[in-house]
């Protein structure tokens, strides 16, 4: 029997208790038959602050629970009483591995809405920063993937070799988590003297890194084991349950806004949407790999096709009185965790009426990790939370 | 792409069908007709994937309105369906048969905006606010500072200057 056909999810649930009306299974917890686990909010198989009400019968899951809402902070209300310049600075604040898809959603919706036309120059280097984002934020992924497996020494190897983005973050734009630098109407500035070489000097560092790092991850017996076959995506859940980025494209489908839908500088760089074809955690893990050495094939392609000069920002209304012309939209991009997205919508006044943020994490955290955790083993869960590359805080914003 | 809408407008009662760029289309479609037309989107026309299913407080219309986003990744366009229910009964049909994911989307909302979405899975069981007892707060006439400075105690050794007056007395201290 294959491996596939071992773990695949068993939809017989006769052998489990009968399900209620919330589609919940209600079990006699005094019965001592059945258990009753808090996967979290303190635990460092979580990726962030939200927690898995497990319910088990022995070391296998019958039921799963997602509970959010340990870090509501309501930045979308608070963008309700703020003017549109006020909000760029708290937008970048909602996720933390990659914040500058946020600046990019918020500024472009702005822009759009407002009738703006940015430079090229600031297009070239929107599209560099974003791909750093991704670079850094995969990065930081390898290491919660092998650690949720018991391999805790990549993540301080990929940690370093984040630590060397960071640092051209820094250089670029002064912050190295929060960068604040897309700003409505273009970028803060152009690319510091020299930036072009660091950044290849950091490039040639991560793929010296990457190199140990496939040989001791990728090609180790114990994380092949545990990950081939585990937890399967089925292609047609795909559009059932909105499914989107690296979770999407492991099952097959070339479904990359970057490709789909070009923004900014994509439709000028050459690149293909990586995709996979098992939909277990190991082709997720190796299609954010791949995916990774693209975004460092992107940013030397993006370096050597813009040009550093010219305008890098739009005039743009005086931003303490800059009143938005009625109307909505819809911006999305592709983030590594999958579609990131902002909807806003003006009523003409200095003030957004309303925005709404979608974070990939939405769908994968709740809908789909709740349908595909059961029959798990306990052992298993931090490592198929991190294969969905779920985060919280876009979930509760 | 607009054609296809004005195909079906009859059909659904649809009004203001506008294009805001290419490839995004914004549609307002009278309540009842929702779940028909969304269901008609989705398998006749190939808006498959749901992206957003959020609302909107006009407080002065009285009225909440409903987005529903809703893309179609074979020809790479999407829709925006709009609808407006009354703030005071704020009631809607469920889609948690149509996409799994919109039965989170409406629990938020029920929960945010208190917008009822009767029979969607788990609609009542609080989502991010556990033991919350005041009106649901994404609508409009929640006032979050009002509420933080009644629920929480100020931190002692901060005080609070209003921005123009600050300056003024800083830059200008013997103007009146």
């Amino acid at each position: 029997m294959s491996l596939r056909k071992l773990f695949k999810i068993n939809e017989d649930r006769s052998l489990y208790p009968p399900l209620n009306s919330e589609g919940r299974i209600d079990v006699d917890l005094s019965s001592q038959k059945y258990l009753k686990l808090w996967h979290g909010p303190q635990h460092p198989g979580i990726t962030g602050n939200m927690s898995l009400e497990l319910t088990m019968l022995g070391d296998e899951i019958m039921d799963c629970e997602t509970h959010v809402g340990y870090l509501h902070r309501g930045f979308e209300k608070l963008m309700e009483r703020r003017k549109y310049i006020q909000c760029f600075p708290i937008v970048c604040r909602i996720t933390v591995p990659e914040p500058d898809y946020n600046e990019y959603c918020f500024a472009a919706a702005l822009e759009e809405l407002s009738g703006i036309e940015i430079p090229e120059t600031a297009k070239w280097i929107r599209t560099l920063v974003l791909e750093m984002a991704r670079l850094q934020s995969y990065l930081m992924w390898i290491g919660g993937q092998a650690g949720a497996f018991g391999m805790g020494i990549i993540g301080q190897w990929s940690n370093y070799c984040r630590d060397l983005v960071l640092d051209r973050f820094e250089e670029l734009t002064g912050g190295r988590i929060y960068h604040m630098f897309i700003i409505p109407g273009g970028v803060r500035g152009l690319l510091p003297h020299g930036f072009e070489g660091r950044m290849e000097e950091t490039l040639k560092t991560i793929e010296t890194f990457m190199v140990d790092i496939e040989k001791v991850m990728f090609n180790n017996a114990v994380f092949k084991k545990r990950s081939v076959g585990m937890g399967y995506i089925d292609p047609k859940w795909i559009y059932q349950y909105g499914i989107t980025g690296p979770n999407a494209r492991a099952a097959g489908l070339p479904n990359d806004v970057r490709k789909n839908y070009p923004y900014l500088k994509y439709p000028e760089l050459d690149f293909e949407p990586i995709t996979g074809k098992d939909s277990d955690i190991y082709t997720r893990a190796d299609v954010r790999r791949r995916d990774l050495h693209l975004s460092i094939d992107l940013i030397r392609q993006i370096m050597s096709k813009m040009k550093n000069e010219g305008d890098f920002k739009a005039p743009t209304p005086n931003v303490l009185h800059w009143k938005v012309a009625p109307g909505e939209t819809y911006i999305r991009s592709e983030c590594t965790r999958g579609e990131f997205g902002y909807y806003m919508v003006s009523d003409g006044s200095e003030y957004p009426r309303r925005i709404n943020v979608r974070g990939p994490s939405y769908t994968h955290a709740i809908a789909l990790l709740e349908k595909m955790i059961i029959n798990a083993n306990l052992a298993d869960v931090a490592g198929l939370m991190t294969s969905l590359h779920t985060y919280p805080p876009e979930i509760e914003r | 792409m607009i054609s296809q809408f004005e195909n079906i407008k009859q059909l659904f009662q649809l009004e203001e069908i506008t294009q805001q760029r290419e490839g995004l289309i914004l549609v307002t479609a009278p309540r009842e007709q929702i779940v028909s037309f969304v269901t008609h989107l989705r398998d006749a026309l190939n808006y498959k994937h749901l992206v957003i299913l959020t609302a909107v407080d006009w407080i002065e219309k009285n009225q909440f309105q409903l987005s529903y986003i809703l893309n179609n990744p074979f020809e790479k366009c999407d829709v925006i369906v709009r609808t407006f229910i009354d703030r005071e009964e704020a009631t809607m049909t469920s889609i948690h048969h149509l996409w799994e994911q919109a039965a989170t989307y409406q629990r938020e909302l029920r929960e945010m905006f208190g917008i009822d979405f009767p029979g969607s899975p788990r609609v009542d069981k609080p989502f991010m606010l556990e033991g919350w007892d005041n009106i649901p707060p994404y609508r409009r006439d929640f006032d979050t500072k009002k509420y933080s400075e009644e629920t929480y105690f100020p931190r002692p050794g901060r005080e609070t200057n209003d921005p123009t007056e600050f300056m003024k007395k800083k830059l200008y201290p013997d103007e009146p």
